[in-house]
């Protein structure tokens, strides 16, 4: 087998930089094997080593008294009650979904999956969160229609139903879409497995599909660099899943749990073998032993540099109890997967890795893991837009019922049913909530106890301001989650940006963290996991909008508390929650009607949102609510209109204020909501509301055919129906 | 009540609801695990669950009828036991011949997970009272297809459009003797109203499989 000359231009080729280079001969003390060239250019690739982010997540609050385990491990784990915990992360698969639409997002799903089952967890439900260039264009069609298939092909299959999360369209995504994947899972808070690679002299397995040479480079070129005019000859670098393998794993995994012979457990997700062994070592303060030969492989002639680098899926690295590795080879032989011993933890700090008995890699954990290397790069703040949107020089559009019908048939804000029912919903009957509203309700079996899901993001703020941007972003999805009855309990986060290495880009992820921090803080929802995604830009063509997707996790005690966001009867009366001011800027209806997106961010008082949030649950457990929507992109109007359409029931209702009619109508004011109570109920919840200093506005009545909201819309459901559902399926067919 | 069987291919999705709602109706339900060669004594019947049995990556239930546990299925379906096949466990029953016919994609080649009515007709020996029923339908390959030498004993019909391009709105059917079952709706999803399709209407079709094996051979 014949190896290139390792030397700095390889290790240039590699990604890697010229003071890393002279990091890893200072840290072997000669020059790398080409096989540990491969490892370190992994291992300190941005997307492993988190180099450009990790001293900014430093100040997020990762602590709070639902917190079970903080970020660090594949998931994040919060206390649920009775016993139980749910384990939650949401992960990007950016790149590979560009460059293989749908491959790219079904191992997306697969990462995430694994990531969950990985610490003892069955997975329960799925969300993903969605962005592509503008519809009306041939290749964001393709590219949304591989995206959507992958995720039903992958997650149906595997048999975890997905059961929400969002879709939008801007054109600085149209050479950067983005794939964000969430998953929740259940275990008991005493079986929670974590990775660790403890106890030297324990055997170390491997378990799974075969290696093959797919992945190779994923996680260090693909995904840590930008796309330029080579992005397409990467496309070898996508790996391709196979679900029926990963859910057999998943049911291996899980017994093999129950013998309490596993000592630690790690998926092989990004960096494959190279990342989970070294990763495992480190967190256990030991070394790791492997010999290469004896890894499953699916054909002759793979070199130990692939072997190392592969991100095959499906696979996982087990540490087990010394003597009983029969008894976990045995179950996965049982579930039809290769499994085998490759190795064992050490006490030296080094792991070492020989192939047919001779050495290929010898490199300490430390400064490879847990020392790499850590910049704190320059930022550059972006200069304030040059246009200030004058409001005065925009007229308010002479028919409001028609400038609802263009924002209902607006790709951004129409019916998402297209993509839904491509998804599995249903299977393990735990769904209670399914897609479209606001948050995903599903039961957590065997209790009365539910979790509502929600992520979300407006990246037209986060490009206007990022720090408040993604204020807002942590708010609303609280407020999706709250509007259901839950209690935001905890955040995962997916921050998916720019190009570090430019100022400005890297100043809007500074901000970004800052924003995700305070605003975590101020509602009490602890950050337990995240990922962040660079380089999602193009060379020449500048990057995404800031994008940081925010997943919540709330808590309903009694799941047939919840509270759906469409009206649920006639002759409900309709109350609209919180406070509108004159707040176009940034807003979907500045962009549908008018084709502007400047502006001023809409103002946010977190301590004015967490009192929304807390009247919100209480009313929903008084069973006060019969029906309760979040009013964001596209104002108090689309919200009304969109509990009309969840429903079926119109509704005939008044907005008061002195402010210009389009604001009123489509501002996008933030912590507001629109409830609907029971006639009977509704100076109770008015008293409960003031007791809770919760503006709110008796508005009007539902029932109906019609959706009749003064100022100036009066429209026939159906007509609104008609606009708001047939945008997707035209597109896309 | 009697006992009855769910059988376990690997990638069986919906086994554990299935289970779970025939537990709920007080049977007593136990899984059967493919690679088994016979059946467990003294079932009454056997009921396929819906899922992607291998994967489906070769055709809809093409490898699950050859796995070891089948030739004891046909065994017991062939001695007038009932056998109930739900989405994936249709397409199994159509794949081994136990049901004519054949399910092939949907018309717009695509996954559909959706809310729809269905009419029962001729329920052969599970006795379905003919009220409408709302069940969720999830499924790539659900259009049927008559196979024109044995036209088949229509057991339900889709209302309103047509959701998947199958033939004649069909959307279960019953065998020649009436004791094995089809459809492409899940009832077992749809035991709680509770819950995501907010009807409880398939405890109507899993009360008739379980009556029917309470009915015994006869």
């Amino acid at each position: 087998m014949s190896e290139p000359r390792v030397d700095l231009a390889l290790a240039l080729g590699h990604g890697l930089a010229e003071e890393d280079w002279e990091r890893i001969l200072d840290i072997l003390g000669r020059e790398p094997t080409y096989p540990e060239l491969g490892v370190f250019s992994v291992m300190w690739s941005e997307h492993c080593s988190y180099k450009s982010s990790r001293i900014h997540l430093a100040s997020l609050p990762t602590r709070g008294e639902c917190v079970i385990q903080g970020p660090g491990e594949n998931a994040g784990v919060v206390d649920i009650g009775e016993g139980l915990a749910a384990v939650f992360k949401i992960e990007s698969h950016n790149h590979p979904s560009f460059i293989e639409p749908h491959a790219g997002a079904a191992t997306g799903v697969g990462g995430i999956l694994r990531d969950i089952f990985t610490m003892g967890a069955r997975p329960l439900a799925s969300l993903n969160s969605l962005r592509f260039g503008p519809l009306d264009e041939p290749q964001q069609r393709y590219l949304m229609r591989g995206v959507v298939s992958g995720i039903a092909d992958y997650g149906n299959c595997f048999g975890c139903a997905t059961v929400g999360g969002e879709v939008s369209f801007h054109p600085r995504y149209r050479n950067n879409i983005l794939v964000n994947a969430m998953n929740v899972g259940i275990v008991r808070s005493d079986e929670i497995f974590l990775a660790n690679a403890s106890g030297p002299g324990n055997p170390v397995i491997y378990a799974g599909s075969r290696t093959g040479r797919d992945g190779i480079h994923g996680a260090s070129l693909l995904a840590s660099s930008e796309f330029d005019e080579h992005t397409e000859s990467m496309r070898p670098t996508v790996q391709v899943g196979d679900p029926l393998t990963e859910r057999l794993l998943l049911e291996a995994c899980l017994e093999v749990m129950k013998t309490g012979a596993v000592v630690g457990i790690q998926d092989m997700g990004a960096a494959g073998l190279t990342c989970s062994s070294f990763e495992m070592a480190s967190r256990a303060r030991t070394g790791i032993e492997l010999h290469l030969e004896r890894v499953p492989q699916r054909e002759e002639g793979i070199t130990p540099y692939e072997l190392l680098l592969s991100e095959s899926q499906e696979r996982m690295l087990l540490v087990a109890q010394v003597g009983r590795e029969d008894e976990v080879l045995e179950i996965f032989r049982k579930w039809d997967l290769e499994a085998a011993v490759v190795g064992q933890v050490t006490d030296d700090g080094i792991v070492r890795i020989s192939w047919k008995g001779s050495p290929v890699v010898a490199i300490p954990v430390d400064p490879i893991a847990e020392n790499a290397p850590r910049y704190d790069r320059t930022t550059a703040a972006r200069p304030p837009s040059a246009e200030p949107l004058d409001l005065a020089l925009l007229a308010p559009p002479s028919d409001a019922g028609k400038a609802l019908l263009s924002l209902l048939g607006s790709p951004n804000l129409c019916s998402r049913h297209w993509v839904f029912r491509q998804y599995d919903q249903l299977v393990q009957s735990s769904t209670v909530l399914r897609p479209g509203g606001d948050a995903a309700v599903v039961r957590v079996p065997g209790t009365s106890r539910a979790l509502a899901l929600s992520t979300d993001c407006n990246p037209r703020f986060c490009a206007l301001d990022p720090y408040l941007g993604t204020q807002h972003a942590v708010a609303e999805a609280a407020r999706n989650v709250a509007v259901t009855g839950a209690r935001p309990l905890a955040v995962t986060n997916c921050l998916n940006f720019g190009n570090p290495e430019r100022p400005e880009s890297m100043w809007e992820f500074v901000e970004a963290v800052r924003g995700l921090g305070d605003a975590c803080r101020a509602l009490g929802t602890p950050v337990v996991s995240g990922n962040v995604s660079f380089y999602n830009e193009t060379s020449g063509e500048g990057s995404i909008p800031p994008t940081p997707t925010i997943g919540m996790l709330g808590l309903l005690e009694h799941a047939e508390r919840r509270v759906a966001a469409g009206f649920a009867g006639a002759g409900d009366a309709v109350f609209v929650l919180g406070e509108t001011l004159e707040e176009l800027g940034g807003s979907e209806y500045l962009a549908v009607i008018h084709d502007r997106e400047g502006g001023e961010v809409p103002r946010l008082d977190l301590e004015a949102e967490a009192r929304l949030h807390a009247l919100l649950a209480d009313a929903a457990s008084d069973g006060l609510l019969r029906s309760a929507h979040d009013a964001a992109e596209g104002g108090l109007a689309i919200a009304l209109a969109e509990c009309a359409l969840f429903s079926g029931h119109g509704l005939e209702v008044r907005l008061e204020g002195d402010l210009r009619p389009d604001a009123l109508l489509f501002g996008e004011s933030a912590s507001r909501a629109v409830v609907s109570v029971e006639p009977a109920h509704s100076e109770r919840f008015e008293a409960l509301a003031r007791r809770h200093r919760v503006p709110c506005a008796r508005v009007g009545t539902t029932g109906g055919s019609g959706i009749q909201i003064e100022p100036g819309i009066d429209l026939a459901l159906e007509e609104a129906r008609e606009s708001w559902s047939r945008t997707l399926p035209e597109a896309l067919g | 009540m009697p006992r009855v069987g769910v059988l376990v291919f690997p990638g069986s999705n919906d086994d554990r609801d299935l289970l779970q709602a025939l537990a709920e109706r007080g049977a007593d339900a136990v899984p059967v695990w493919h690679k088994d060669r016979g059946l467990p004594e003294g079932l009454a019947g056997v009921a396929i669950p819906g899922g992607f049995s291998y994967g489906d990556y070769l055709r809809c239930g093409a490898m699950a009828r050859f796995s070891p546990v089948m030739p004891a299925v046909e065994a017991l379906a062939g001695a007038g036991r009932p056998v109930l096949g739900i989405c994936n466990g249709f397409q199994i029953l159509c794949e081994s011949g136990l049901l004519p016919g054949a399910l092939v994609r949907n018309r717009e080649l695509r996954f559909l997970c959706d809310d729809v009515r269905v009419r029962p007709e001729d329920g052969g020996r599970f006795a379905l009272d003919g009220d409408d029923l709302l069940l969720p339908i999830k499924h790539g390959e659900g259009a049927y297809v008559p196979d024109p030498e044995r036209p088949p004993r229509v057991a339900f019909r889709y209302l309103g459009e047509n959701p998947n391009g199958t033939t004649d709105m069909i959307a279960g059917v019953v065998s020649d003797a009436g004791n094995v079952l089809g459809l492409m709706p899940h009832p077992e999803h749809a035991v709680d109203a509770r819950l995501g399709s907010g009807s409880a209407d398939g405890a109507r079709v899993l009360d008739a499989f379980l009556g029917a094996c309470l009915a015994g051979s006869a």
